[in-house]
């Protein structure tokens, strides 16, 4: 008999900070620029050359660490790794070891059994190493631009059980950094890179199994491809009686499997020592305070007052704040109709349809609230909101006009309805004697018919009731 | 006449600001001493012929206009060749960076040009500063120019025989462990080390990055002051460089010695340190108490620690700071390899000299897991141990006073344990531990006739009272120790 695993995932995630010059000198830090245009003795680490700390990357890793609820240290200090490779100029970085600026924190992700909380176990700064390019004429070639912007690396606790969790976890900390403004973490781009710790259980045990750890998944579909794969082929080889070695792998995209990099035989040695040349950072009480004025409400404070003050569902609230733009136009809408719950589920559902991935919202809050009020008062239906929104996307329309020009009005006179349904259950006998024998789908048949012949403009609810009361009067 | 050469950087300022001469005529002078001179001395690894004629030629401009940048402009100077140097070899004396030519200059060497400095060439040194004789430089035998059959000290060897020689008024080194002050004593000259972060490090070849700070080396401590002048102040490229504006150096001269307080600690009267050395010590106090200072011997136990500390803090993070030099980006590159290992592999065996090797190879392990903390982490502690320990002495006197050296100058290949030379450093190393400020003036010869160095270290940022100390004891002794 097969027994029943669960997957115990943490995640380590590398956001570069949108800080406009690099950590340690003035160098831009602009993404997609000519190879080795945006460095300097500084970042290349030419001997002599000093670090000097851009301020700006402290107060962005304190407001990521606040943002996630971290405790973040008076007293931090950076220390070098020391390792060699062909992109670290200087043959160590220069990260956090054991003082890392924030720590102890948590998010909230929302999955099929509610509310879940996922430990964060510390945020730390680093600069970001120098990009290798293999070209086929010269080899491989150094590429400076990278080398010097500013990360932070956001360590997880093993908190998560599943694909879903970990897809779940880093959209929500993608979603707080951008509502945070301090990053544009496009995975594509690199911006936010994430390292997967996977190990495998019998559930309820709670030993832990043999951490794999899966490198640079640069996307939300390849951490869940990822994820799920590792953790069929994890399964499959403790129920084969192998054991698992402590490796390092990569996931390849094109076949969906992950290949070992490294076996860790030993840890590998980085020297850590504190870094001399920067001096620890120290933060009092009123400049936490400072920054902590500085960010933005957070999508989980946006989704409390969604659904306390506006009463709408915690699906709802969940959809409207994974994308910042996406929440701030339902505010702006918000504040011009009382219908938030139409609202709501109008841009949910209709407006995220007409934008694209990564596309602006091509209406205004004003013609989307229109819409909402007319929908609550029910001078239009859906089909109606529907089409109106299509005439309205990227024009300046005014939807009170459109609803006439298009005659979008909706059909609520009950004594028209009363007649449209007579002649509906009359042209259908058929639909009728299904009814009668009790097939529910019989009524929604019908209805569709009538909500046809009356152009989709027939009030559905009104509609439904004179359908209903002609059939059981018959 | 006195021949220009024999002047001090001051004497030449003030025949400059007096137009009894030229920046020119001073720069060929001493071009020509070094033409002279350096086949026997090697001080210089590079003489910058062009650049010095043109930079006194722009001086003299300046200064038929009125328009000096300083009272030091045109002034010549040299560098120790691990100070970066734009569009001029920067070496570190290794084949490592036998023909490095740095994009961009040191702060020190920008702040020296904005005053007018005639830069004269790059010096001989210790490879990447690690060594006590300049024995260890890959590119060239200094001598010293007292008694030539022995070693300038080190690693600032160079820089103290350039001085010493007379083929630069002045010169600049680095003091990781007394690198400037150790051989400023052997070769009779005065090397200071300044208060760490008084002087922006930015563009000296790391070392040690928590103890390196570049000083001057310099005929007499008027001329050490002048130079300190130009050369402190903040930075905005180090993160170490203090913000505190720099005083009127000088200024603080000449004031003499009546009523300070002077600390001699036992620790470094003891039979270690050769009797001669220890007697112009002791005779030094003598002419304190003569001049009105009050001289106290006190015991120092920390002191003891200061030399193992030293060696593990500095090897540890030399061996980071000296990673860079990989073959890859810049710099020497063995030939002929398969793969990145082999290259790292290859090009540092082959281009580093044994002593580097050594202290990468001591810091990688002091650095080690399960190492860390029996070594370097405990370092870092008796390092808290030792700067306590001079703060409150400090709170009680106001200068400490050792001899610089154990010993005088030694013979070539005399020393050749490098424990043996590792000890040498035990009197100069504490100031760096600590970052205070010390000094090292002539104060006589032992009786063979080599100069013996007398140190003084002051609190961090008391600049001024120790070169007014040892303002006081230079006119005492009669100038420099020639």
């Amino acid at each position: 008999m097969s027994r029943i695993y669960e997957a115990v995932i943490g995640l380590e995630v590398h956001i570069e900070l949108k800080t406009g010059t690099k950590i340690f000198c003035a160098c831009p830090t602009d993404f997609g620029a000519e190879p080795n245009t945006q460095c300097c003795p500084v970042c290349a680490g030419l001997p002599g050359t000093l670090p000097m700390l851009n301020e700006k990357v402290v107060e962005y890793a304190v407001k990521a660490g606040l943002a996630t609820n971290c405790e973040i240290a008076r007293y931090a200090r950076f220390d070098r790794k020391n390792y060699f490779y062909p992109d670290l100029p200087k043959a160590y970085q220069i990260s956090q070891y054991d003082m890392p600026l924030c720590e102890r924190g948590h998010i909230l992700i929302a999955t099929g059994d509610g509310e879940k909380r996922i430990g964060i176990t510390r945020i730390h700064i680093e600069e970001d190493a120098a990009k290798l390019v293999h070209d086929d004429r010269y080899g491989t070639l150094i590429d400076l631009n990278r080398a010097g912007i500013p990360l932070i690396e956001v360590v997880s606790e093993p908190d998560m059980r599943s694909a879903a969790e970990a897809v779940a976890y880093l959209k929500k900390l993608r979603s707080i950094v951008l509502y945070a403004g301090i990053s544009d973490a496009k995975m594509n781009e690199g911006s936010m890179r994430c390292d997967v710790n996977i190990s495998v259980r019998v559930a309820g045990e709670d030993k832990l199994g043999t951490r794999i750890e899966i490198k640079n998944l640069n996307s939300f579909v390849s951490v869940q491809r990822a994820v799920e794969y590792e953790f069929r082929r994890q399964v499959a080889a403790l129920e084969a009686g192998e054991s698992l070695i402590q490796e390092t792998r990569r996931f390849e995209p094109s076949t969906g499997r992950t290949f070992s990099m490294r076996v860790k035989e030993d840890a590998d040695d980085y020297r850590y020592f504190p870094e001399p040349d920067i001096p620890p950072i120290i933060l009092d009480n009123a400049a936490i305070k400072r920054i902590s004025a500085s960010i933005p409400p957070l999508p989980d404070e946006r989704r409390r007052t969604y659904m306390e003050k506006f009463g709408l569902s915690a699906y709802h609230s969940e959809q409207l704040v994974l994308e910042r733009s996406v929440s701030d136009f339902f505010d702006a809408a918000a504040a011009l109709t009382e219908h938030r719950q139409i609202l709501a589920s109008f841009i949910l559902s209709e407006v995220l349809r007409y934008m694209g991935e990564g596309d602006a919202i091509s209406v205004s809050p004003a013609q989307i609230a229109a819409i909402a009020d007319m929908l609550g008062s029910s001078r239009i239906n859906g089909s109606g909101a529907k089409k109106l929104l299509g005439a309205l996307w990227g024009t300046e329309g005014d939807p009170a006009e459109l609803i006439s020009a298009l005659d979008l009005e909706q059909l609520s006179d009950r004594a028209a309805l009363a007649e449209l349904a007579k002649r509906t259950i009359a042209q259908h006998p058929n639909m009728v004697r299904d009814y009668k024998i009790g097939k529910q789908s019989a009524l929604k048949a019908l209805m569709g018919r009538a909500m046809s012949i009356s152009g989709g403009k027939a009030n559905p609810e009104i509609l439904r009731e004179l359908i209903v009361l002609e059939l059981e009067g018959q | 006449m006195i021949a220009i050469t024999d002047m001090t950087a001051l004497e030449l300022s003030r025949a400059l600001e007096a137009r009894e001469i030229s920046s020119t005529e001073i720069t060929r002078a001493y071009l020509d001493r070094i033409d002279v001179k350096n086949g026997e001395i090697g001080a210089y690894l590079t003489v910058t012929y062009d650049e010095a004629l043109k930079s006194a030629s722009l001086s003299d401009s300046r200064r038929a206009r009125g328009e000096a940048l300083s009272a030091m402009d045109g002034v010549p100077v040299g560098i120790k060749d691990n100070i970066c140097t734009k569009g001029v070899a920067t070496t570190c004396a290794s084949l490592m960076l036998k023909d490095y030519v740095p994009p961009y200059s040191a702060t020190v060497i920008e702040k020296l040009e904005s005053s007018g400095a005639v830069i004269l060439g790059k010096l001989n040194m210790d490879e990447f500063a690690m060594g006590s004789s300049t024995e260890n430089s890959a590119l060239g035998k200094t001598r010293n120019p007292v008694d030539t059959s022995r070693v300038p000290g080190g690693s600032s060897g160079g820089s103290a025989a350039a001085v010493a020689a007379r083929m630069a008024p002045y010169a600049l080194g680095s003091d990781t462990g007394g690198s400037v002050r150790q051989p400023a004593s052997f070769c009779g000259v005065v090397g200071l080390k300044p208060t760490y972060g008084r002087v922006s490090r930015y563009g000296v070849v790391a070392f040690a990055s928590s103890l390196d700070q570049i000083g001057p080396i310099t005929r007499d401590v008027r001329d050490c002051a002048a130079a300190l002048q130009l050369i402190s102040g903040f930075d905005g490229r180090d993160s170490v460089c203090s913000r505190e504006e720099p005083p009127d150096f000088s200024g603080c001269l000449g004031l003499g010695i009546e009523g300070m307080k002077i600390a001699l600690p036992e620790q470094f009267l003891v039979e270690a340190v050769a009797p001669d050395v220890r007697s112009s010590v002791l005779h030094a106090a003598e002419i304190c108490e003569k001049l009105g200072a009050r001289v106290d011997v006190v015991s120092m136990p920390s002191l003891e620690n200061a030399l193992p500390t030293y060696f593990i803090i500095s090897s540890a993070e030399a061996s980071s700071n000296l990673a860079r030099f990989d073959g890859i980006g810049y710099g020497s590159s063995a030939p002929g390899i398969d793969s990145v290992d082999e290259l790292y592999r290859k090009t540092r065996s082959m281009y580093f000299g044994p002593e580097v090797k050594r202290r990468i190879m001591l810091g990688t392990f002091v650095l080690s897991s399960g190492y860390y903390d029996a070594y370097y982490k405990k370092a870092v502690r008796v390092r808290t141990l030792i700067m306590r320990e001079f703060n409150s002495f400090f709170e009680r006197y106001d200068i400490v006073m050792t001899p610089t050296t154990p010993d005088t100058a030694w013979r070539f290949g005399e020393r050749k344990s490098p424990m043996a030379v590792y000890l040498g450093d035990v009197c100069t190393v504490p100031a760096n531990i600590a970052g205070i400020p010390a000094i090292s003036i002539p104060c006589g010869a032992d009786a063979g006739g080599l100069p013996i160095g007398l140190q003084l270290f002051a609190k961090a940022y008391n600049e001024c009272g120790l070169l007014r100390a040892a303002c006081a004891l230079e006119d005492e002794f009669g100038g420099s120790g020639e």
